[in-house]
Parts: structure tokens; C-alpha cells; sequence
């Protein structure tokens, strides 16, 4: 019965379908409208004309002359970047295993209600409420070592005699910057697992504990298992963050010292602003975004 | 449509890199109108805002028209002007580094002015160090709009007190290394008095501070064309030895090293520092009380040249008020606002035959850094900014390697710098 009434009306949908469907279908289309301007102006169309200024020698005023792909051919002779793609990459592991282990062991630090925990999520919370370039102009000024207070007061409690290079040398630059990169946001990774947390079911630990489970069998058997979607999401978040990381250097240590903090996005910037070679400068991000999109859904495939 | 489009590619750039600008400053263009004033739009950066400020308050109180103001820091001038040309978005008028003015200029941001330039009384009056690098094709586009030289400053009070005779400053980089070592030697125990410094992490700095030792020597930091550098050659690297005894020898100031350039010229009105380079515009706004000797930067063995910076002034290309524009910035280099406003502030003066007037002469340190307009040199490289004021470009890494690194790495960055020179 369902069958034969069901081929007709398929039939006729394909064909012509009721006056209320197509009201319900123009209906829809009115909904995702706005959604799909916004994605069409601010996003498809700016792609593809980047891309578009890739393939051309695209001067500040003036006409664009097309030459592709000398844009993209010229990129392995940029002094700047293989160093680059190193660092951003080194930074991108260093950030992300740090900034995982940190938000993790906050996020099960103020997990269950009990008193005081409200002040403490604020408390950890707080940092992500700064705007990323004042804190990293917050930290210059904290480190700095004509005016900076930090070191001053280690020099007063003892703990060191001559004042630390924070931004001095590379390797103290680079976990400086990550220091940053962690006070600033280590508590919103911490609000994101927090909510995938407070999903899992707590009679799934109560039939765990009632197995036997001890404490670690729980997180490894259990936490972890069902955390996994969150913090893939995480993951990505920090992966793609950190790729794209401009803000914290560009202030705190202008790249340096010697180049060795500059990252990809950096690279993007000197190109376009300093040299201004529009046209290479495009040509770079348009590969950062292939690689970028390329690795989201190589981490999307494997933590599914 | 097409420039609609460039437009828009360009946001997505700016999107795609993520820049940190911060919200622009505004490069709006109000259309003329039939009878009414005209504000427009001025930007200028941090370094020269004081001389800006003193001329745009004088003609605004003066005229009908108004001139609209925007300050921007230094090292973030370049890359607004950049973001604000490819959006199309300059303001009418804009100052900038006199170094960086042949590339805006064969990148078409300024108007040609020849013309107009060209009617005014004192054209050949000046400052031609200026006029040369405004000059494309034989076409003029920018008028001189600060002066800004590099000299010798020396704590007159800290010489005292380190034994060194207050009224005699240093009159070659020997007897400048000398002098700042015993400083050091005398006074640098707490820690809190240092020799000398120098901006180590900061390319424009460098430039701005050695490279007059190696003209007063004799020597040359690139080519006429500004496409060959020479900064592996003996001038230069007698020069880097000097100093980087100085940093050896730990008589500059611990953070030198570190110094990306904002903060540079903050020390030496501190009292913390016996004798370093610095920018001449410093020296009205030194603490009115400390007593100064200026002298100018020698080469090892003496000789006397200075690094003739500063800002051109010029009317955007896609200003919309060229009238207006350039009634305020022809006023800016007449005789009113040279000697009132300019002079008055012992500022260096865009015009040479105004060098000597009523307020010059009150201070002969004035009289002094006006004469050295003649002697310095400004370099000319249509790729100056990306080679050697970019953190990121050759020059920083050779400059540093030298003083404080690896010297026998020079030759090889040099080639770098050469390269940078040539990019098309």
C-alpha cells in the first residue's frame, strides 16, 4: 500500500511538486539567505578575486598585468620562507600539545559543582576576555627589561641575579610568545572541553566505578573516549590558530630576533606591506589556505 | 568596476593575513565645495608628529580651510600607507620618511606637483637632499616637510662627573668610544648610567646612526643607483668593529641589543647615557634643563657628515581637494611657517636660505645642525624600506651579525642586501 502511494507522490515531486512544498522550499532558501550573502561577499567572492591577484603583478595603484604563475614559481626563493613554514610548524606542535594538556587539566580541575569552583572557571576563564593584540603588547610590557616588573621582582625575591632575555634569544622568544599564547587562551580550550564534558552521562561513570574502574581507567576508558569529538573541535581550533599565528609575534617580538619567530602569515604581510608585492603576497596565502584546508580535513578524517 | 574589484581582493588579503592594523584612521575625501571651507585629511608618522602638529594648529588657526590630523606609529607608517593606497584610501595630504618617498613615487601615490612646485618663489631654496628624492623623471612631487639629522648628543653633567672635559665633545668614533667608556667606567657601577646606545635590533637605526661615520671617512654604504650595497667594505666594517668593541666591552646600555626602535632616543633625556647618536628634532624636546653639547657624527679617524632624514610632504594621487592640499602644504614651507613656527622650535629648517633668522641664532647648536644639511647625504634606493627598515629584511641581519655575531657572515648578507636592492 505505502509503495504504491509512495511512487506517484515521489513521481509527482520530481515533476511538479504541491503549491505548499514550494512555499515551504522558497520558504527555506528566504531562511539561508542572509547566511549565504554573507558567505558569498565576505568570503567566496574576496577568495576568489585573491586568487585571482595571484595570478597577476598587482601594483598598490594602477592596472594588474597577468603572470601567472610567476607569483607561485617565485615562492621557494623567498628568503624568508622555509624558515617560516619551520617555525610556524614548530610552534604550531609546541602551542597545541601545551595548550591541550593545559585547558584539559583545568577543565577537569573545575569539572564537578562544588563551592568556589564558579570563581575559578571565571578566574581561568578571565584572560580570554583581553583582546589578543593588548595582551601581547600586556606581556612587552611585563617582560620588558628597561621598564618591565617581572624582572625586578624575581631580582627581589632572589630567584635571579641578571635581568632574563625574554625576547632575546630565539629559543626565550619563542616560549615567551607561547606563555602568552597560553595565559590568553588556555581558558576558553578549557570552556570548550568543560561543555563536552558535562555531556557524558555521569550513570556512564557510575556503571564504570560499580565495574571496579579505578581513577585512571575512568579518564583513559571513558573521559577520553567520549571527549573525543570535543576536542577534535579543540584541535582544529588550535591547529588553525596557530597556523595563521601573526598577532602575538607582529607585536611582542616584531619577528625577531633574527628572523626567528617570523611565521607564515608574517611572511604574507612583509610581501604585501613592506615589498609591496600584492600579487606574491597573494600567491602565499592562497598556498597557506590549500595547506590549511588540506590538513583540517587529513585531523577531521582521523579524529571522526 | 575594475577598481571596485581591486578593492575588494584587497580586503580579502588584508583578511587572509590577518593584520593587526587596528581600525584605520580615517582617510575620508570630502568633496569640495562651491563656497564653503575644506577640512582635509593629513597623515604623518610618530616620529616628526611634533613638527606636524606645530604647522597644522598654525595654518588651521589661520585659515579657513582645516587640516585634519592622523599620527601613526612609526614603524606601522609603511604598511597603512600601503593597506590605505590599494583600498584607496589615502588621505590628501601625507608626510613620510624622505628614504621611502622614490618608491611612493614610482608607485604613483603622489601627485605630480611640477607646476606648481615649480611656481614657487623659492623653489631652488629647498632643502635639495629633499628635492632629489621627490624627483621621478624629471617631474616633482613633494615639497621637504621636516628635516630630521642625525648628531651626537653629550650629557654635559655625566662628562663632569666622569672627569672628561663637559665642554668638549668627541670629534672622531675613537674619541667617541673613548669618552663613552670612561663614563661607563666612572659611573656605570649601579648599573644605572651607561656609556652609550644604540638601536641593535632596529634597521633604520642603524642606518640613521653609522652609516654618517663611513660618509665622514670617506666612504659609501651603496651606489649612486641605489641598487649595488658597499656595506661589506672597509668603511663600513671599521665602523662595526668600533661599536661592537662598545657592546663588548658592555658600555652600552644591557638592552641595546634588544632595542627594536621605539623607545631608542628614550634614554638619553633620562640622564642615563653619557654620549650617543640622535635624531636633531630630539633636541627641543630635551628636558629644559639639562645641558646638551651637539656635535656632529665623525668617521673613525674624524671628518664630520650626518644622515640628512625627515618627512616629504605630498598631495595623495587620488585626493579629491588638490587645491586645498596644496594650499596648505606650500604654505607650510613659506617664510611664516619656516621661521615662526619651524625655527622657533629650533627645528632644521626645509629652507636654505632661512638657515640663519631671528631664533637660529639664539642657540648655536641650532646654527650647528643647520649647517650640516650641506655635508650629510640621503641615501637613495627605490627598495630602501624593504632592505634596511623592514625587521625582516637583509640589512637588519647583517647589521647584526657584525656587532654582535658572526662578522665573517658580512660578505655573504651584503650579497643578500644587494639582491633585496635590485628586487623588481
Amino acid at each position: 500500500m505505502s509503495l504504491t502511494l509512495g511512487k506517484p507522490r515521489g513521481r509527482a515531486a520530481h515533476s511538479a511538486p504541491p503549491v505548499r512544498w514550494r512555499g515551504r522550499r522558497v520558504q527555506g532558501w528566504l531562511y539561508a539567505m542572509p547566511t549565504a550573502v554573507i558567505v558569498a561577499v565576505l568570503f567566496i567572492a574576496p577568495l576568489i578575486l585573491v586568487v585571482w591577484m595571484s595570478l597577476n603583478k598587482w601594483p598598490l595603484l594602477g592596472q594588474a598585468t597577468f603572470n601567472a604563475p610567476g607569483n607561485y614559481a617565485k615562492i621557494p626563493s623567498n628568503p624568508l620562507f622555509y624558515d617560516a613554514v619551520l617555525f610556524t610548524l614548530k610552534y604550531t606542535a609546541i602551542t597545541t600539545v601545551l595548550l591541550s594538556a593545559v585547558a584539559l587539566g583545568l577543565a577537569l580541575l573545575v569539572q564537578e559543582r562544588r563551592p568556589g569552583v564558579g570563581f575559578f572557571r571565571t578566574a581561568f576563564f578571565l584572560p580570554g576576555a583581553v583582546g589578543f593584540a593588548a595582551a601581547a603588547l600586556l606581556f612587552y610590557g611585563m617582560l620588558n627589561n628597561d621598564f618591565g616588573p617581572i624582572d625586578p621582582m624575581l631580582r627581589a625575591i632572589g630567584v635571579i641575579d641578571e635581568p632574563i632575555k625574554w625576547i632575546g634569544t630565539p629559543n626565550m622568544a619563542l616560549f615567551s610568545t607561547i606563555a602568552l599564547v597560553l595565559w590568553r587562551f588556555a581558558g576558553f580550550n578549557m570552556l570548550i572541553l568543560l561543555t563536552g564534558l558535562q555531556a557524558i552521562p555521569t550513570e556512564v561513570y557510575e556503571a564504570a566505578r560499580s565495574d571496579g574502574a579505578n581513577r585512571w581507567q575512568v579518564f583513559t576508558k571513558i573521559t577520553l573516549p567520549l571527549l573525543r569529538p570535543t576536542l577534535a573541535l579543540m584541535l582544529i581550533l588550535s591547529v588553525t590558530g596557530s597556523l595563521l599565528a601573526f598577532d602575538q609575534f607582529f607585536i611582542f617580538t616584531n619577528g625577531g630576533p633574527d628572523n626567528s619567530t617570523t611565521t607564515m602569515v608574517m611572511v604574507v604581510y612583509r610581501d604585501a606591506f613592506f615589498r609591496f608585492d600584492l600579487g606574491g603576497a597573494a600567491a602565499l596565502s592562497v598556498v597557506l589556505l590549500v595547506a590549511l584546508v588540506g590538513l583540517n580535513t587529513l585531523m577531521m578524517r582521523r579524529l571522526r | 568596476m575594475r577598481r571596485r574589484l581591486a578593492g575588494i581582493a584587497f580586503l580579502g588579503l588584508l583578511a587572509l593575513t590577518a593584520a593587526a592594523c587596528g581600525s584605520g584612521g580615517g582617510g575620508s575625501q570630502q568633496q569640495p565645495t562651491a563656497a564653503g571651507p575644506v577640512t582635509i585629511t593629513m597623515w604623518t608618522r610618530a616620529a616628526t608628529q611634533a613638527q606636524s602638529e606645530r604647522l597644522v594648529k598654525a595654518y588651521n588657526s589661520s585659515h579657513k580651510n582645516q587640516v585634519k590630523l592622523t599620527v601613526i606609529p612609526t614603524d606601522n607608517y609603511q604598511p597603512r600607507i600601503a593597506a590605505a593606497a590599494g583600498a584607496k584610501q589615502l588621505p590628501d595630504v601625507f608626510a613620510a620618511d624622505v628614504i621611502f618617498v622614490p618608491n611612493y613615487t614610482s608607485q604613483g601615490l603622489f601627485m605630480d606637483l611640477t607646476d606648481r612646485i615649480n611656481a614657487l618663489p623659492f623653489k631652488d631654496k629647498l632643502a635639495p637632499s629633499h628635492m632629489k628624492l621627490g624627483t621621478l623623471d624629471s617631474k616633482l612631487y613633494t615639497l621637504p616637510h621636516t628635516l630630521d639629522l642625525s648628531v651626537w648628543f653629550w650629557n654635559k653633567d655625566l662628562y663632569t662627573k666622569a672627569g672628561l672635559d663637559p665642554e668638549k665633545g668627541p670629534k672622531s668614533l675613537k674619541e667617541f668610544a673613548e669618552q663613552a667608556t670612561a663614563v661607563q667606567d666612572k659611573l656605570g657601577k649601579d648599573g644605572k648610567v651607561h656609556g652609550t646606545f644604540f638601536g641593535g635590533n632596529c634597521g633604520g637605526c642603524y642606518v640613521f646612526t653609522f652609516w654618517p661615520s663611513v660618509w665622514a671617512a670617506g666612504g659609501q654604504v651603496m651606489n649612486p643607483e641605489g641598487t649595488t650595497s658597499l656595506n661589506d667594505q672597509k668603511a663600513m666594517n671599521d665602523v662595526f668593529a668600533i661599536w661592537r668593541g662598545l657592546y663588548d666591552k658592555k658600555v652600552t646600555g644591557p638592552t641595546a641589543k634588544e632595542e627594536q626602535g621605539p623607545t631608542w632616543t628614550g634614554f638619553f633625556p633620562k640622564g642615563e647615557i653619557g654620549v650617543m647618536p640622535m635624531p636633531s628634532t630630539t633636541l627641543g624636546t630635551m628636558p629644559p634643563d639639562m645641558k646638551i653639547g651637539v656635535t656632529p657624527i665623525a668617521g673613525p679617524d674624524g671628518g664630520e657628515s650626518t644622515f640628512v632624514g625627515g618627512d616629504s610632504i605630498g598631495v595623495s594621487s587620488t585626493s579629491k581637494n588638490a587645491d586645498a592640499a596644496w594650499d596648505f602644504i606650500s604654505w607650510t614651507v613659506g617664510d611664516d611657517a619656516q621661521v615662526e613656527v619651524m625655527a622657533k622650535n629650533k627645528d632644521v629648517l626645509a629652507r636654505t636660505d632661512l638657515a640663519s633668522n631671528k631664533y637660529s641664532a639664539e642657540d648655536p647648536r641650532v646654527v650647528l645642525i643647520n649647517s650640516l644639511v650641506a655635508k650629510g647625504q640621503t641615501p637613495y634606493a627605490l627598495r630602501f624600506g624593504q632592505t634596511f627598515n623592514d625587521p625582516q629584511g637583509p640589512w637588519l641581519r647583517l647589521a647584526r651579525e657584525a656587532v654582535f655575531g658572526d662578522a665573517a657572515k658580512v660578505p655573504q648578507l651584503n650579497a643578500e642586501v644587494t639582491k633585496s636592492l635590485q628586487q623588481q
